[in-house]
């Protein structure tokens, strides 16, 4: 991307601006009576009984938190480009955190026992989402691979069933598409235990996306460099091998890593199997104690901190290729 | 292609014989008749659409033809035939665009057709690829990548990986046409070079100094058809019909 080289006036900076703005911030505080909240009985000293205070306390409290917000804005705004995202960051953190212990959690619950139940999240939950989605993966790039070639191929019954399989596989919604092989084989006569039926069924959607990634990332090599091959004597699979995909790859990467981290987090539909992955076990353990919503937020802090390891991955395997490109 | 044909050396390396292709509905190619020995240099040149990239693609089947028959080294190139992968291993060709492979170096790029379709070692396949690059007097440049070279350069490691397949024949279409004009020349001259060592070459260009120094006959296409074909004197001199005066006239000017 480009970043133009003229600096614009900050529109934070500009006075009619700031105003609308902090009407428009007001107005919402107020339209969303914050009085009732922690926020109120920080400023009971001024407003008494927030429960009593009234349209009184409900604009002190929406005139306090609207400077508040503006201030703070305003003061970011001077700050340098990577301290404005970290200070965003850290205060958007601390709004989550806000929002969950709003729930009234016992957060102690998910330390105790023996073994602890977070040791149980870990131990269990978060190595079988791993396993499978890591499998999985490695089965869909395989899936995505042969499909995209048979798409790209002029054999008919390749192109037929590998088009068939895309539509079918990225037409159906993945729970679904779980139900089907858990329940759909075994009439076939296949025992399938869980963890492989939901193994397949990831792959199998999985690939079928990452097929139209890898078709579309071949496509997008110039005719050329299969004309300068061809005229060369190569044939197709070292023409694809050693000329087409290498190329491709840079291209292919970060969609691929997009679908990576939505099919870690999808890998959480085949609880519905009774495998014991993470949002299996954080649903189990929860509703025994009627802590659910700690195991919740529980197995979801693990899954975003997969995530974030994951972009983190994906950005240095992007900034590699580009280098080389 | 096989001892047979280098005895007979009279026998034309390329032969044509009423070829014809379509586009869909359109003819790019109207009953091509062409004969063309080794070691002959021939230049091709007509207006632009006129079928010259359609005529020397089908030479190496990057295009079909559809009616017709042509003979290289006295095999047939023919819709079922299965080893096309032979026959283009010893034409050459050199394309408007360069076509190297980007993800490589100017050295990999030379190693590649002969270490992996011809199968000869890689440390064989560096010596070949270090001598051609002299050739086309770069080989200063062989750790380097296509993209980090000036257009002439890479046109130069285009003909030397060409060359490295150690070709029978070599095909250029518009080599020069992609390249600012203070580089043409450097391309030019590694061509006459190569004509000069005895390389049996068909070129499309409408560079008419090139054309005058090295083709032994000089081709003119227009709408799909082999209007006129002659020496470069009879050519330039005294050209017969009044669509190539039209043309010299344009090119010349
Ligand atoms: N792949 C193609 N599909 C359809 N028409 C084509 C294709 N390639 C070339 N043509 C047409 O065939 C004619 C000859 O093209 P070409 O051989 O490229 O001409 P030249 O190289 O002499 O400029 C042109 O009219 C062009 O539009
Ligand atoms: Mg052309």
């Amino acid at each position: 991307m480009f970043v133009d080289t003229v600096i614009e006036d900050k529109s934070l900076h500009k006075p009619a601006f700031l105003l609308g703005l902090s009407i428009a911030v007001l107005a919402f505080f107020f339209a969303f009576n914050f009085t009732n909240t922690i926020f109120g009985e920080f400023l009971s000293p001024v407003i008494g009984n927030p429960q009593e205070s009234g349209f009184f306390g409900r604009l002190v409290v929406s005139f306090v938190l609207a400077i508040i917000f503006v201030l703070n804005l305003l003061l970011i705004s001077f700050a340098k480009l990577k301290i404005q995202i970290l200070i965003v960051w850290i205060e958007l953190f601390f709004l989550f955190l806000a929002f969950a212990y709003s729930f009234d959690l016992e957060l102690a619950y998910i330390f105790i026992g023996e073994p602890s139940k977070i040791w149980l999240m870990i131990s269990k939950g978060l190595f079988t989402t791993i396993y499978i989605s890591a499998v999985s993966i490695a089965i869909a790039t395989a899936i995505a691979i042969v499909g995209a070639i048979a798409k790209l191929s002029n054999n008919g019954f390749a192109y037929a069933i590998a088009s068939f399989y895309t539509s079918l596989f990225r037409g159906l919604p993945l729970l679904l598409q779980i139900y089907l092989i858990y329940m759909g084989l075994p009439q076939l006569g296949f025992m399938i235990d869980a963890i492989p039926s939901g193994i397949a069924a990831l792959s199998l959607c999985y690939g079928a996306y990452m097929t139209e990634i890898f078709r579309a990332g071949i496509q997008s090599i110039p005719k050329g460099q299969w004309e300068a091959s061809r005229a060369l004597g190569f044939k197709f699979g070292l023409i694809l091998r050693k000329i087409i995909l290498p190329q491709s790859i840079p291209i292919i990467v970060p969609p691929t890593g997009n679908q990576f981290i939505a099919m870690l987090k999808d890998s959480s539909l085949v609880s519905v199997l009774g495998i014991w992955e993470l949002m299996f076990m954080a649903k189990k353990i929860g509703s025994k104690d009627f802590n659910n919503l700690e195991m919740l937020l529980t197995a979801a802090m693990i899954y975003w901190a997969l995530t974030i390891i994951l972009e983190i991955i994906q950005a240095r395997i992007e900034r590699k290729y580009q280098q080389k490109a | 292609m096989n001892a047979s044909n280098e005895t007979k050396s009279e026998n034309p390396v390329i032969s044509l014989c009423d070829v014809s292709k379509w586009y869909g509905d359109f003819q790019a190619l109207k009953d091509i008749n062409l004969e063309i020995n080794l070691k002959e240099k021939i230049v091709i040149c007509g207006p632009s659409g006129s079928g010259k990239s359609t005529l020397i693609r089908c030479l190496n089947r990057l295009e079909a033809h559809q009616e017709g028959k042509i003979h290289i080294s006295g095999i047939e190139l023919h819709e079922t035939m299965k080893d096309v992968d032979i026959i283009r291993r010893d034409i050459g060709m050199v394309f408007q665009n360069f076509n190297l492979f980007p993800h490589l170096t100017v050295l990999e790029n030379c190693m590649a057709g002969p270490n992996w379709v011809r199968g000869i070692d890689k440390k064989e396949a560096e010596k070949r690829a270090v001598a051609m690059l002299e050739q086309v007097k770069i080989p200063e440049q062989a750790d380097k990548y296509p993209d980090q070279l000036s257009g002439g350069q890479q046109q130069r490691v285009a003909i030397a990986r060409s060359l490295c397949m150690q070709p029978k024949v070599m095909l250029f279409d518009e080599p020069t046409s992609a390249l600012d004009p203070e580089m043409v020349s450097e391309v030019l001259d590694t061509m006459v070079e190569l004509a000069n060592s005895g390389m049996t070459m068909i070129c499309v260009t409408h560079e008419m100094g090139f054309a005058r120094q090295v083709a032994d006959r000089i081709i003119f296409m227009a709408d799909g058809e082999i209007v006129e074909q002659n020496t470069p004197d009879e050519f330039f001199n005294n050209p017969k019909s009044d669509r190539t005066k039209t043309f010299l006239d344009q090119i010349l000017i």
